[in-house]
């Protein structure tokens, strides 16, 4: 039943990209109200799937690969809407509303949902897991606004004004919220990875690996470009290429995690 | 009830004739009332612009109130011969709309026009020289205006050199209040550019020509900071946005020299505007990270593909204001449906009418 929570979220985010191709296509692109709207909508509609969800089982719903994956777009939406108007203009929402609707279809589709029977509850390991998972949301939001750096840095290089060039945010602007994006993320981590120390969760195995790699790789980033010393451009191809690693290493992660 | 347009524009008239025609703020009460008093003339708007005079008035008697009109506009003026336009329901409605969207005006889609409508009607609603039907008609005006810009592209971009520079430097930068513009070679598309940028709020202009005397003057002028040509390589490092337009035979800037300089900017970008031919800066900077270079040929071709796509939607412009008019028409005969029927003169003149006055 609660699975139409996630058709009716993944509906309302095809709504929200479906109207911005229209928009481009008919050049008349006026997109904040229309995919702000549909943004909450689709938000709503997941955050009702989770309670749902997480009434069913008597825990926070990140017990397997299914979960996970919406609980990550739903994290998404959830920093998108937070970090504030100045982040939500022009094609911002367009450009998250695919990214979230391919999660969710992964999730709806690949028969992930399978009962766990792993679930903890400790709320030391499920702060643990929840933030982890919202910091991979910052990320993801981290790496669309490095896709429209890279897409805005590519018009204004190629001196070719189209029309996405007028519609995208300046690059300084788009630079800054990438970087603060990555920042958010890697403390939201970081706080994640203390919650898991405190609930002694073993930390010498191929998932702890490879998490400490993506928080390590994200921080090194931060320290460069806080001294100046890695372009903007450089910083958005890697926030976009560390978040497509850690996507791809996701199911990896989920399988090894042990909950206690 | 009938709506008249009469005026002048620069579609018509040079400056030397519409300048005769001109309304100063001051003037407009005064103008107002005259017209009010014309026999005929129930409501009145005076519009009055660099590019336009023109006076909108509501009248049950439009012959009678037209031709108090052109009595009144010969004798303020003394100009008999002058070309003026006037167009009465419907053509009125849809001259006003076309106005306040930019598409009568001299750069196609410019928004400048809509705040100078409101300030007229602002300053006839504010002199009680408006009353249902203007004020229905202005308000209406406002909204179609909206519209047109906001459902097509009619404003997108920009049509000038300068102007195109400053909206690029926006793309870049964002806020462009604390960057610093450094202008090489005082000529007379940088110092436009230059203006373009301190009225978006640029603070710190640096000006550095061959001769100290003229960039010394046009610092003093836009508030900037002259120094000697030899210098401008001193002060480079800490500029965001060069203009740079030197009659040099040579380039002045090359990668070699830029790629150090970069390094040192932290990630900051660098916006390089060339407005010189032959050109002052090599191509090839373009390809450093965090550089923007734009010669003259390619801010041209921006502002030529603008004022394209401006014109490609003209019809669609055109559209909207047809949908606007016809309401605006439905309201008018609704309201005055228990009054005399208005004329709906087909009596409308678009090209010069010498006669007019």
């Amino acid at each position: 039943m609660e699975r139409y929570w996630l058709v009716a979220a993944s509906f309302c985010f095809l709504l929200s990209f479906g109207h911005t191709l229209y928009a481009l296509g008919a050049g008349k692109f006026r997109p904040a109200r229309f995919n702000l709207a549909a943004m909450i909508a689709g938000f709503l509609c997941g955050s009702a799937f989770l309670a749902l969800r997480g009434q069913q089982i008597g825990a926070c719903p990140i017990t397997n690969l299914f979960e996970v994956l919406v609980f990550l777009s739903w994290s998404i939406v959830l920093i998108y809407l937070l970090v504030g108007p100045a982040y939500r203009i022009s094609l911002m929402g367009a450009f998250t509303s695919p990214l979230v609707l391919v999660l969710l279809l992964i999730a709806l589709i690949v028969p992930t949902d399978a009962p766990s029977t792993r679930i903890s509850h400790n709320p030391w390991v499920e702060s643990h897991a929840a933030l982890s998972i919202i910091a991979y949301g910052a990320f993801g939001l981290g790496c669309i606004a490095g896709i429209m750096y890279l897409v805005q840095e590519r018009q204004l290089k190629s001196r070719t004004a189209s029309e996405l060039l007028y519609n995208l945010p300046p690059i300084t602007d788009l630079s800054a919220v990438n970087a603060r994006l990555l920042f958010v993320g890697f403390v939201l981590l970081t706080i994640a990875f203390a919650a898991g120390i405190a609930a002694g969760l073993p930390v010498d195995n191929a998932k702890s690996a490879t998490s400490l790699v993506i928080w390590a790789i994200y921080g090194i980033v931060l320290i460069l470009r806080r001294t100046g010393r890695i372009a903007p451009r450089r910083i958005a191809t890697l926030s976009v290429a560390v978040f497509i690693l850690a996507l791809i290493t996701l199911p990896a992660i989920q399988a090894l995690s042990v909950h206690p | 009830m009938t709506i008249l347009c009469a005026g002048i524009n620069h579609h018509i008239a040079p400056v030397e004739i519409r300048e005769r025609f001109a309304v100063p703020t001051s003037d407009i009460p005064n103008v107002l009332a005259s017209l009010r008093a014309i026999d005929g003339v129930q409501e009145a708007v005076v519009l009055s612009t660099c590019n336009r005079v023109e006076f909108y008035a509501a009248s049950i008697c439009p012959e009678r109130a037209l031709n108090g009109l052109r009595n009144y506009l010969h004798e303020r003026t003394g100009a008999p011969d002058a070309p003026l336009y006037h167009h009465t329901t419907p053509q009125s409605v849809r001259h006003l709309f076309r106005v306040a969207s930019g598409l009568d005006s001299m750069v196609l889609g410019e928004t400048e026009i809509l705040g100078q409508v409101k300030d007229a009607y602002s300053a006839a609603s504010t002199n009680g020289s408006t009353r249902r039907t203007l004020n229905r008609l202005f308000q209406s005006a406002f909204r179609v205006a909206k519209s047109v810009r906001t459902e097509t592209q009619i404003t997108r971009g920009s049509t000038s050199v300068g102007a195109v520079a400053v909206e690029l430097a926006g793309k870049i930068f964002g806020d462009l209040a604390h960057r610093r513009v450094m202008i090489l070679g005082a000529g007379d598309t940088s110092e436009r550019t230059a203006r373009s940028l301190v009225s978006r709020g640029v603070r710190t202009v640096i000006v550095s020509n061959r001769t100290y005397e003229r960039a010394a003057r046009l610092a003093a002028e836009i508030g900037g900071m002259a120094i000697h040509f030899d210098h401008w390589h001193r002060e480079f490092h800490e500029v965001d946005i060069l203009i740079s337009s030197t009659g040099a035979p040579h380039t002045i800037l090359t990668a070699e020299k830029l790629a150090p300089i970069v390094r040192q900017r932290a990630g900051r970008p660098l916006f390089l505007i060339d407005l010189a031919v032959p050109r002052d800066i090599d191509p090839a900077v373009n390809k450093l990270e965090g550089v923007f270079l734009y010669d003259i040929d390619s801010l041209e071709s921006i502002a030529r593909r603008t004022l394209a796509v401006r014109q490609q939607e003209v019809e669609r412009c055109e559209r909207i204001i047809d949908g606007n008019v016809h309401t605006y028409l439905q309201w008018l005969r609704d309201s005055t449906a228990d009054r005399p029927p208005f004329h709906s003169s087909a009596n409308s003149h678009q090209t010069p009418n010498p006669a007019a006055i």
